[in-house]
């Protein structure tokens, strides 16, 4: 039983990743005063990527063509680690937050590989940004993650969100300080402005979009597809860790009911605050990025230092 | 030092130099003519004189080559000529000392045969693979349809600047790009992100332009004059006819100059309505984007209604318009200014207090003012570097004559620069619009075909002008010589994309890689209107 609802879980995860994106795409639109799609576009644009043939360049070895692949289980993977509707799960017991972000080190790894695999000047120097970029990134967000978890005495995501749910609302400074960091964090991971611009047709300004340049057809497909289930993953990430109420604890239809009720309010409001940001501000100058993600890695170094200092005690 | 003492001051030093020069008067300017060999020793006087290069082309007459090349100072344009024989054609290079002149020279290089010595690089430049190495379609025994193959081959080995050393590394952009754009080749030598140099390679949209507009009739002259580049047909177009007219000895009525500078004035608007959008949009800042992309497509609609054209192309002819604005035509005109007006004052401040825009914006893409007088930069780039040049205020034609106007001017030479200038170049052709609507109630009582449009004369076989006019990306200059019958002998429009795309390979230096393309944005040079 725990393990369907699990499958289950990771299942909505996937199917609803498209849906989120369609959403901020929605909101961007409407706050430039244009005319929104659907919110299905996205899947619409999936299901015509699938249909289409993938072209692949002559040059492309092997890695090329399995990349998608492992970068979409991967990505599941690290989905299925993440409580969306639910505590207490036989997947998030299995495996804590450092195998989560092992597992979009995973992917992004073989993303690299693929970016350089076909050999041009794009897809090397979309490679070398995006390892630039998750090198500072990575530490900032691990950091993060450790303020809660030594909060929470746990690595498991399941139960530090328990923790914090049994503690009821308690204001900490810690936690808002791994918030701030873990939002900056998550903006520059998922490839959004400031950082990277995912509806750019400029291949010299690209990061992510400029890996992915030779792909088409399937391939394409299954690493869009990631990448929104990358965006979901850490916007049920900072939803459910830092305002979890509404989560299920026990696995009643009713309180899974709840849980799904919940966390799709608060993706949906967390899409409104990013699609505002993305409206407001320009893309950073690329040199700018270590700044930003500096700052992240000290507010989650003060996080820790807070906790450490005001909380431990306790 | 009154203005016409540079061109007696440059004759005593070319008298002094053992230069000897024969003045012929042009309507509008003044041709030198001067020994080939001379051709370089005049460039280094006339740059000591700070004056400006303007245009190079040739030309074919019999078994003699005419070169020519315009230059400027103070709203005062010389044609300076030489002859030179179709055997063995050669003198030598201006490049050395007018760095402007360099890809003009390798264009007339290639299209005559014409060999410039100690030219600083004389690779080819127009010439790409769609004809030989020893064709050269501007000489009159190149057939018109020229002599293609079934399938151009790829330009695979024209020899690029390399760049050597550890971590170096090169960038080929385009001549595809991702989004819809013209075509261009841009090659980057970079280390890491810094640009160590970059190397344009255009062309790929050559059109044969020069060579389909020998034989035309005025009239037809005109519409090719108006296809050059799209994004400036009013500019382009008015260049050739006022080209045309000058030759012929034709005063265009004083209600179509009025009904010339509203549509000037108004491709001037649209144009740097949407550079604006596009600038922002280049750094992410879309909501900008969207803003002005819905003001330029209203403004265009208003095209639409009131010239029957949103993009105005086709609406100057020789001798006038073909557009007239009736009364409420004008009321439509001044409301949609008065609209205009009230958005971008509710649009600028959200730009001007978006401190990530500015992060982006200032700094970026610096041009020097050393560097933009350098290049004779044109137009709103070179405005932007402090080059204080303006065909309308510095060699006034109707209607900018008879109006107030100032000059836009910016001296930071950054991306921002750009941009600011383009919108203050907007609120001054507002003004301008106003002025020349107001004007046009005050032209006479004639019928409606004497107001627009004089009567054609043909002119006299042989006779040549130049039509200058500040489009909306700077001064565009047209070279015209007709032959017998009212037919065109040689045209050669010089788009100030020309002077402009160097510029872009030195503003772009130690900038990063992904500031290029909001560099490149922030000049955006036509490709159609270099490559003709």
């Amino acid at each position: 039983m725990n393990w369907l609802i699990a499958i289950l879980q990771t299942t909505l995860f996937v199917v609803l990743a498209p849906l989120l994106a369609g959403w901020i795409k929605w909101c961007k639109c409407r706050l430039q005063n244009r005319k929104a799609p659907s919110l299905l576009q996205p899947y619409r644009d999936l299901i015509k990527l699938t249909n289409k043939q993938p072209v692949v360049a002559e040059q492309a070895s092997w890695l090329f063509i399995i990349a998608p692949y492992i970068i979409f289980s991967a990505t599941v993977l690290a989905a299925s680690v993440v409580p969306l509707i639910a505590v207490d799960l036989p997947t998030s017991a299995s495996a804590d937050v450092i195998v989560m972000v092992g597992f979009f080190a995973f992917a992004r790894f073989f993303l690299a590989l693929a970016g350089l695999d076909i050999g041009t000047a794009f897809g090397g120097m979309g490679s070398s940004r995006e390892m630039t970029i998750s090198s500072l990134a990575e530490p900032a967000m691990l950091m993060a993650i450790f303020t809660l978890t030594m909060t929470a005495s746990t690595t498991n995501l399941s139960g530090a969100i328990a923790h914090v749910l049994n503690e009821g609302m308690i204001l900490r400074p810690s936690f808002v300080f791994a918030l701030f960091a873990l939002v900056l964090v998550a903006i520059a991971e998922t490839g959004r402005v400031p950082v990277d611009n995912p509806a750019t047709h400029l291949e010299l300004t690209m990061i992510h979009e400029a890996m992915i340049l030779e792909y088409s057809g399937r391939h394409l497909a299954l690493i869009e597809w990631a990448s929104q289930l990358k965006l979901m993953l850490y916007g049920v990430l900072i939803a459910n860790i830092f305002f979890p109420w509404g989560i299920a604890k026990t696995l009643t239809a009713e309180a899974l009911g709840y849980g799904l009720l919940a966390i799709t309010g608060k993706l949906v409001l967390l899409a409104i605050f990013l699609a505002l940001a993305e409206t407001l501000v320009a893309k950073m100058r690329l040199f700018r990025v270590q700044e930003y993600l500096s700052f992240a890695y000290l507010l989650g170094l003060l996080g820790m230092l807070s906790h450490i200092i005001l909380e431990a005690a306790r | 030092m009154s203005s016409s003492n540079w061109t007696a001051e440059l004759l005593n030093q070319l008298d002094s130099a053992a230069i000897t020069v024969e003045q012929i008067s042009l309507p509008s300017t003044t041709l030198w003519q001067i020994e080939s060999n001379h051709w370089k020793r005049y460039a280094e006087l006339a740059i000591q004189q700070n004056v400006r290069w303007v245009a190079g082309w040739a030309e074919q007459a019999d078994h003699r080559f005419f070169i020519n090349a315009c230059f400027e100072k103070q709203g005062i344009y010389i044609l300076l000529r030489t002859i030179v024989n179709v055997v063995k054609p050669e003198l030598p290079s201006q490049a050395p000392v007018y760095p402007a002149a360099n890809r003009s020279e390798r264009h007339t290089q290639d299209m005559f045969g014409i060999n410039f010595l100690e030219h600083p690089d004389n690779r080819r430049w127009t010439r790409h693979k769609a004809w030989d190495k020893h064709h050269y379609p501007l000489r009159k025994d190149f057939p018109v349809q020229g002599e293609p193959e079934d399938i151009t081959p790829p330009d695979m080995d024209y020899p690029f600047v390399k760049a050597y050393g550890a971590g170096v590394y090169e960038i080929p952009v385009g001549p595809v790009h991702a989004g819809i754009i013209e075509p261009g080749h841009f090659r980057f030598q970079a280390v890491g992100e810094l640009i160590l140099n970059l190397e344009e390679r255009l062309g790929y949209v050559h059109k044969g332009i020069e060579k389909i507009a020998e034989g035309r009739t005025p009239a037809s002259l005109a519409r090719l004059a108006g296809r050059i580049s799209g994004d400036t047909t009013v500019g382009h177009c008015w260049a050739a006819c006022k080209a045309m007219e000058q030759a012929a000895g034709i005063e265009v009525p004083r209600r179509a100059a009025l009904i010339r500078g509203i549509l000037a004035e108004r491709e001037r608007v649209a144009n740097h309505l949407g550079d604006m959008g596009a600038i922002c949009n280049d750094v992410a800042f879309v909501f900008a984007q969207m803003q002005f992309t819905r003001l330029r497509e209203l403004w265009l609609r208003t095209n639409e209604k009131v010239f029957g054209h949103r993009l105005l192309m086709d609406r100057i002819v020789p001798g006038g318009v073909v557009c007239e604005v009736s009364e409420a035509s004008c009321t439509l005109i001044k409301q949609d200014i008065i609209h205009l007006r009230k958005e971008m004052s509710e649009i600028m401040p959200a730009i001007d207090l978006n401190t990530s825009l500015e992060d982006r914006l200032y700094r970026a893409g610096y041009l020097s003012p050393e560097i933009a007088a350098a290049f004779g930069t044109l137009g709103y780039v070179g405005r932007a570097s402090g080059q204080n040049q303006d065909v309308r205020r510095d060699a006034p034609y109707a209607p900018y004559d008879q109006v107030n106007f100032k000059v836009a001017l910016e001296d930071q030479g950054d991306i921002a620069s750009r941009f600011w200038v383009r919108y203050k170049e907007i609120n001054a052709a507002l003004k301008l619009i106003e002025q020349f609507i107001e004007q046009l109630a005050a032209t006479g009582n004639l019928t409606e075909k004497q107001m627009l449009q004089a009567e054609w004369r043909t002119p006299p076989a042989g006779s040549e002008s130049l039509g200058i006019v500040e489009g909306w990306r700077g001064e565009i200059t047209a070279y015209i010589r007709f032959d017998a019958d009212n037919k065109i002998a040689r045209f050669y429009p010089r788009d100030p994309s020309i002077v402009n795309w160097p510029v872009l390979e030195k503003l772009t230096l130690n900038n990063i890689v992904p500031d290029f393309p909001v560099c490149n944005k922030s000049l955006n040079g036509s490709y159609s209107g270099n490559d003709l």
